[in-house]
């Protein structure tokens, strides 16, 4: 459980550590903060969008220790101690991910809004499947909503990006 | 979107939730995966003072086979986790296959089995084959365990028989005879959609011939049901196509569909019939459970 202290309202605030894109962030939060909400305002990781806000849409999945969930739903002083990739983990050392520099070749977002929760979905894919059929591309997406809905260029730049690895 | 103020806790153990369960009575809630207690809770449909986390619980993530008692699913394995459960493929493929029916790959990472079914959704994909191969709920409170059939846990929409103090700790699947077992679910797309029928068949067939079937209905009655008139009619009979489909009609008769935004109540029916006939022409031909 993680350690707390009870501020001047009488609110128990959580200190929790949470490892977010490799790095390591010792935090003071509420119970009741999401972590979506975490991410985008504790840590300014803005690429994590927010919609639906009840497992629709998908556009707020994470990487949470390896597979995606959409954490509009999750609570952050559940994750105290876990490991958490958002978008912004996927490039490293100023190169795109090889699903980044897909979704460009195939111009798959098009207003960009889902995008950051599609790569996520197809980056937890790809760690379990690296050659998955085009069904489970779709299956592994399913889940994320493109208000503009591209699918089939979101489709074929993930199974782009698995034939070049 | 914001959640309002609660206290949290994370137990140590299933008899420190049930103590504080106990405790904060009809203020505290638990809470597993989050996806539907958040979700209620973002809608104001839940206000809870106190949220009692099961989730680091690390008695409730078990999956495994114990011989002479079953196939034993903790109720905090999440459904991607029974999905790809190499012990639940190896002895009942079909309740892999009804995991990954439900919701999306996200909500299937993080949704319990026990959050789905003490959720009490008459639409659930879980609780169908699991009736259907027969399964019982452990449920332990501050006075004790006690064990029942799933299908008696349910007591209406949302509602389960379980005490305040009390949570879902494991299923099991007891080892049967059946030789083939399914779940059909029709919704109204492939992925996140809530099921406007599911039917769960496992059949007990000797040379052709039905020594012992349960169907059960999702969807289409307040809590999952048995078509028991449809299980009765079938036995001793020799399984065919024509056989199926009278089943199939019988069925449509045991269940209490509404009309809502997904389907009509008459629809409801006449697809339990169509999918009655499916599942069972499945369950006998496939011939694994």
């Amino acid at each position: 459980m993680a350690n707390y202290v009870v501020d001047r309202d009488g609110i128990k605030r959580y200190l929790v550590t949470i490892t977010v894109n490799g790095n390591k962030y010792t935090k003071m939060i509420k119970a009741n903060s999401l972590l979506a909400n975490f991410l985008r305002e504790d840590l300014d990781l803005t690429g994590t969008k927010k919609a639906c806000e009840q497992g629709d849409c998908g556009a707020c999945t994470v990487l949470l220790n390896g597979k995606p969930v959409n954490s509009c739903m999750v609570l952050t002083v559940c994750v105290d101690g876990q490991e958490v990739q958002t978008v912004e983990g996927l490039e490293s050392n100023g190169k795109l991910d090889i699903l980044q520099e897909k979704f460009i070749e195939h111009s798959a977002p098009q207003c960009g809004f889902c995008a950051p929760g599609i790569l996520m979905s197809a980056k937890g894919l790809l760690a379990d499947n690296p050659h998955p059929t085009e069904k489970e591309v779709r299956e592994a997406i399913a889940g994320n909503l493109c208000r503009c809905t591209g699918y089939v260029h979101y489709v074929e730049a993930i199974l782009d990006a698995a034939d070049s690895k | 979107m914001y959640l309002p103020d609660f206290e949290y806790f994370s137990p140590d153990s299933v008899e420190e939730a049930c103590q504080l369960l106990s405790k904060y009575g009809s203020k505290a809630k638990a809470i597993a995966g989050g996806t539907d207690v958040l979700v209620k809770m973002k809608s104001d449909l839940l206000a809870p003072e106190v949220l009692i986390g099961l989730g680091q619980l690390s008695p409730l993530k078990k999956i495994e086979y114990v011989p002479g008692k079953g196939v034993v699913i903790g109720s905090g394995v999440t459904h991607n986790e029974v999905r790809d459960s190499k012990v639940i493929q190896e002895k009942y493929m079909s309740v892999s296959q009804a995991a990954h029916h439900m919701a999306n790959n996200q909500v299937r990472n993080r949704g319990t089995i026990g959050g789905n079914i003490s959720n009490a959704v008459p639409s659930a994909d879980m609780p169908p084959i699991l009736i259907s191969l027969g399964a019982t709920a452990t449920i332990v409170g501050t006075k004790g365990e006690r064990t029942l059939p799933l299908e008696d846990v349910f007591a209406g929409p949302n509602v389960t028989v379980l005490e305040q103090d009390e949570i879902i700790t494991e299923f099991v699947i007891p080892d049967g005879n059946f030789t083939g077992s399914t779940y059909m679910k029709f919704g109204l797309r492939a992925s996140g959609a809530l099921a406007v029928v599911g039917v769960a068949a496992a059949v007990q067939v000797e040379d052709g011939v039905i020594k012992d079937a349960r169907i059960v209905l999702g969807a289409v009655s307040p809590t999952p049901v048995r078509a028991k008139k449809a299980e009765s009619f079938l036995k001793d009979k020799q399984a065919s196509e024509e056989l199926f489909a009278e089943a199939g009609v019988i069925a449509s008769g045991e269940c209490k569909p509404i009309s809502d935004i997904r389907a009509s109540a008459e629809y409801r029916k006449d697809m339990v019939r169509v999918f009655t006939k499916r599942a069972l022409d499945a369950a006998v031909n496939k011939g694994h459970v």
